[in-house]
């Protein structure tokens, strides 16, 4: 189809997204400051010297943007792809499965949907005790229904075309037609799939944080700085407001490049 | 359709076993003893004997979890394994609480979503549309406690129009009640409420390009009307289907809010018996919050029978 | 009862269609009927594309005109800017009038243009399977189109509702009326939009190829209620359609429409029967109509050669000239209007814009 044409959707959220990974590429290699306690004021509002200003504890609020945004990477990288490699296995099995089976495998699937990603980290973190990997893994199993779900409609439509019922008829087993025809034909909807789970993943790090159940204290995350301003909000507000811009932006920008995507690899969809 | 409708509920019934079956399960995974856990590394020996030997942990788990079950069910759900404080009566005050912030939060969000996101729909193609439209996807990005920081910044620590939290029932003090039920449900709904108007953009612009909806313009119907009396209708099966998602999230939403502006909520119960390793009472918040997404699915489905005349009996 | 060429011209005397064939024969001297639709120079254009142009027509009470043409030739565009039903962005200007309303269509308030649909002008769709609400009963979709404009009472217009569901030939209209859309078969839920559109007598019904979506043992049954209903009301009709024999069928006078132009137009006999432009020419040629009727057996049916263009792309002049074996310099003017007898109706009721009209290769 040559109706593919780049939208403004795409094209900001690739942006942001973009902009999230330049700031924890940037860190590696810069950061205005080291992240420890500096022998300057506390609460300081943006200025010169601290562009971001320092929070309650005279730590560079601009430092702690930079690395959080290695945080939020990581988060989402490990959370996405726990469930992106059995999420997307499940589904195709789903639709390949005759009858009974998929039927079976998408009833589970439906009850594990009932498990927010939110709900089971804090239960995760209640049973082993908090962290970054912890959170990222119960919100990756959480996120598996969402794979599984969007592939096996992805998939079922790819079966049913003629094309794969003449390589059947070739002689071509399950896992060859799985390899050959159905996975090329779902990643799309995989890759649209990953982004947006990434803006959720993304949001449940910055709560599981902000509830002092995700990354401990120590590691820098937007969503621990927002827990850090708590007490110091009424004179403070920027403590407040610069990392939940961070995380506003970097959700926003997942969802907008999954939505850009996704009209950009289905143009008909267009508008919906 | 009462077929149907048994059906389903045969499958929610189904669904809220294999759910409690994980949830015990995801308890049971927990490498070392739960008791020792629950007591802290340093507890001594004849505690975590005695605990065992209270609750009957040392029992098979299979009878553990028939135990538990038909506690959850019979909602005789004994107490709390370090506290002994019985659980029961915690949960239904704090499910009260919670209740009230989710389905203000709930109706403000429809009260806002419904108008605002037929709006953008009518006028996609105009300015007014489009940047309302761009505000919602920026709502959607923030999430529900961050705009509760800000708004208790706001509205309570710096203007003091508010209470900054807490919770007052209300039976006792409705002026209070309302106050501190404000600033946490708008939190809450100012979210759902843009996700929400998304998904009403797109089902009334589905429905717009519906040939029905010529024909009542044909028959002399304005725009407008048009839209109200056959579009609408038409437009809320799909919204249907996600209020029952936005339901959960929000009651998930609810569990963090709960926590920015200290309200003694379901959240709060949870949060403070994960701190306080109960992990006999995590489980059983869990499963109420697991269960109560699942019949919230279940009630989604009946709706649809309602409101769409094709899916009941006979027919396809 | 079914609608191929053979039967629809040979058909039996009394078929109420053919009497209105033998009408429009009437000598031109009888006294002029009311114009009840006038179409004036109307121009569609969506952004800059122009889609239609220049199209000019009228239609008098108790007429019957077919729009005929490929799909893409502007057909249902022409329906759609009559009823004011054009979908956003899509703009018309020209002029537009209907009998007894003196103000012009085309700039009319929303407010005016819904007083006057489904009250004085009235639209059957393609398409019965989607046309109705699927969540609301047929009753009171048909009763709406009631209340909308004549009665407040909603009991008097349920049961006028099951009146008109009988009238239009559903079997136990109570029942019809109790029903939602899926439990009704494709030919009934055409019978109960027809129901709707002719419910408060309009002067005049627009019908957008009525039939084509249905099954073709119903087509010819649906047609003759519509046309019933048409004449019962003495009411215009303007009838599209891309099946000439329907046209020959249903109507009296017929437009030939090609890249959003009426390229000739006329009466049914004249101009499928001995049609003038190049392009009515190749549309006769196409059908089976002639072929059928006069041709020693089976031949294969000629095509008009090349496809109709996408919208806005056809060729400055005459629209179909890049299509046309005759089209010559002279071609990337517009042709004129070339009236072709005399007809009560106008100038334009019969013509053609043709600079190489059929027949003049040998005078030239």
């Amino acid at each position: 189809m040559s109706g593919r044409r780049l939208n403004a959707p795409l094209l900001i959220g690739g942006a942001l997204v973009l902009l999230v990974v330049a700031m924890a590429l940037v860190s590696y290699v810069w950061t205005p400051y080291e992240f420890k306690f500096l022998p300057v004021p506390k609460e300081q509002t943006p200025n010169a010297e601290h562009w971001l200003g320092t929070d309650r504890s005279a730590r560079d609020v601009l430092t702690q943007i930079l690395l959080g945004a290695r945080t939020t990477l990581f988060v989402g990288v490990v959370a996405v792809g726990v469930a992106a490699v059995i999420g997307v296995p499940i589904g195709i099995l789903a639709a390949m499965s005759p009858g009974g089976f998929g039927q079976f495998i998408m009833r589970g699937n439906d009850i594990l949907l009932a498990f927010p990603a939110l709900l089971l980290a804090i239960m995760f973190s209640a049973l082993y005790g908090g962290g970054t990997l912890i959170a990222m893994i119960a919100i990756g199993i959480a996120t598996i229904p969402a794979f599984a779900r969007i592939v096996r409609s992805g998939a079922l439509q790819v079966i049913n075309t003629e094309y794969v019922a003449a390589s059947r008829v070739a002689g071509h087993g399950p896992l060859a037609i799985a390899r050959k025809h159905v996975l090329p034909n779902v990643i799309g909807l995989v890759i649209v799939q990953a982004s947006v789970s990434f803006a959720i993943a993304i949001l449940a790090e910055a709560a599981l944080s902000y509830l002092g159940l995700g990354t401990p204290t120590g590691q820098p995350s937007w969503g621990r700085m927002l827990l850090e301003s708590q007490n110091v909000l009424h004179r403070s507000p920027h403590l407040a407001i610069i990392p939940g811009a961070a995380i506003a932006l970097a959700v926003l920008g997942f969802n907008l490049f999954g939505d850009g995507l996704r009209d950009y690899l289905d143009p008909k969809l267009e508008g919906r | 359709m009462l077929l149907r409708l048994a059906r389903r509920f045969l499958v929610l019934l189904v669904s809220l076993a294999v759910a409690s079956v994980l949830v015990f399960a995801f308890m049971q995974v927990l490498p070392g003893d739960p008791a020792r856990v629950a007591l802290g590394m340093n507890s001594s020996d004849e505690a975590v004997a005695q605990l065992r030997e209270q609750f009957g942990l040392d029992r098979p788990l299979l009878v553990q979890y028939a135990d538990w079950l038909g506690g959850v069910v019979t909602l005789d759900l004994g107490v709390e394994w370090v506290s002994k404080a019985p659980i029961a009566p915690q949960l239904v005050d704090r499910l009260a609480v919670t209740g009230w912030l989710v389905i203000t939060a709930m109706v403000l969000a429809l009260v806002i979503a419904l108008p605002v996101g037929t709006w953008m729909a009518v006028r996609h193609r105009h300015a007014d549309g489009v940047l309302l439209s761009a505000i919602s996807q920026v709502g959607v990005a923030v999430p529900a406690f961050l705009a509760g920081i800000i708004l208790i910044t706001y509205f309570a620590k710096r203007w003091q129009w508010f209470p900054s939290g807490g919770w007052v029932p209300p039976a006792e003090d409705p002026v209070q009640f309302l106050l501190r039920l404000a600033l946490p449900a708008i939190s809450l709904a100012l979210v759902q409420a843009s996700m929400l108007a998304r998904y009403v953009r797109s089902a009334v612009l589905e429905v717009l390009r519906e040939d029905y909806l010529r024909t009542a313009r044909a028959k002399g119907l304005r725009p407008m009307q048009a839209l109200t009396r056959h579009g609408l209708r038409n437009a809320a099966v799909p919204i249907v289907t996600v209020l029952g998602l936005q339901l959960a999230t929000l009651l998930i939403g609810a569990v963090v809010v709960e926590r920015v502006f200290v309200i003694p909520g379901l959240g709060s119960f949870l949060l403070d018996s994960v701190a306080a390793r109960e992990l006999i009472t995590v489980q059983t918040i869990v499963m109420v919050l697991v269960a109560a997404v699942l019949i919230i699915n279940f009630l989604v489905d009946t709706v649809y029978l309602l409101i769409d005349p094709r899916l009941r009996v006979g027919h396809r | 009862m079914t609608t191929t060429p053979d039967r629809a011209r040979g058909g039996a005397r009394n078929n109420p269609t053919e009497r209105a064939v033998t009408r429009e024969s009437a000598p031109p001297d009888a006294p002029a009927r009311e114009t009840v639709l006038t179409v004036e120079g109307l121009d569609v254009h969506a952004g800059s594309t122009r889609l239609l142009h220049d199209v000019t027509f009228s239609i008098q009470r108790g007429e019957r005109v077919g729009l005929i043409g490929e799909s893409g030739s502007g057909k249902s565009l022409t329906a759609l800017a009559v009823m004011g039903l054009l979908a956003e962005g899509v703009t018309a200007t020209g002029q537009v009038r209907l009998a007894g309303h003196d103000t012009e269509l085309l700039g009319a308030s929303e407010r005016r243009m819904s007083q006057l649909r489904g009250d004085r002008m009235a639209m059957i769709f393609q398409e019965p399977m989607t046309a109705l609400n699927p969540t609301m009963k047929v009753g009171r979709q048909v009763a709406e189109v009631l209340t909308q404009h004549r009665t407040a009472d909603r009991r008097a217009a349920a049961r006028r509702a099951v009146e008109l569901l009988g009238q239009v030939g559903l079997p136990d209209p109570r029942a019809v009326a109790r029903s939602y859309p899926h439990q009704l078969s494709g030919g009934q839920r055409q019978r109960v939009v027809a129901a709707i559109a002719l419910a408060n007598d309009p002067l005049l019904l627009v019908c957008d190829e009525p039939t084509t979506a249905l099954d073709v043992t119903v087509q010819a049954l649906v047609l003759d209620l519509i046309v019933r209903g048409v004449e019962d009301r003495d009411a215009a009709m303007l009838f599209i359609t891309h099946d000439l024999a329907v046209v020959a069928t249903v109507c009296e006078r017929v437009l030939v429409m090609y890249g959003g132009r009426i390229v000739e137009a006329g009466p049914v006999t004249e101009v499928l029967g001995d049609p003038q432009h190049r392009y009515t020419q190749g549309l006769v040629a196409a059908s089976d109509l002639e072929r059928a009727r006069t041709g020693p057996g089976r031949q294969p049916l000629d095509t008009i050669a090349g496809n109709v263009p996408p919208a806005g792309r056809f060729p400055d002049g005459c629209v179909f000239r890049n299509r046309c074996a005759f089209a010559t310099e002279v071609c990337e003017q517009v042709p004129p209007w070339t009236p072709r007898g005399r007809h009560e109706a106008g100038e334009h009721a019969s013509g053609y814009a043709c600079f190489h009209p059929v027949g003049s290769e040998t005078g030239e």
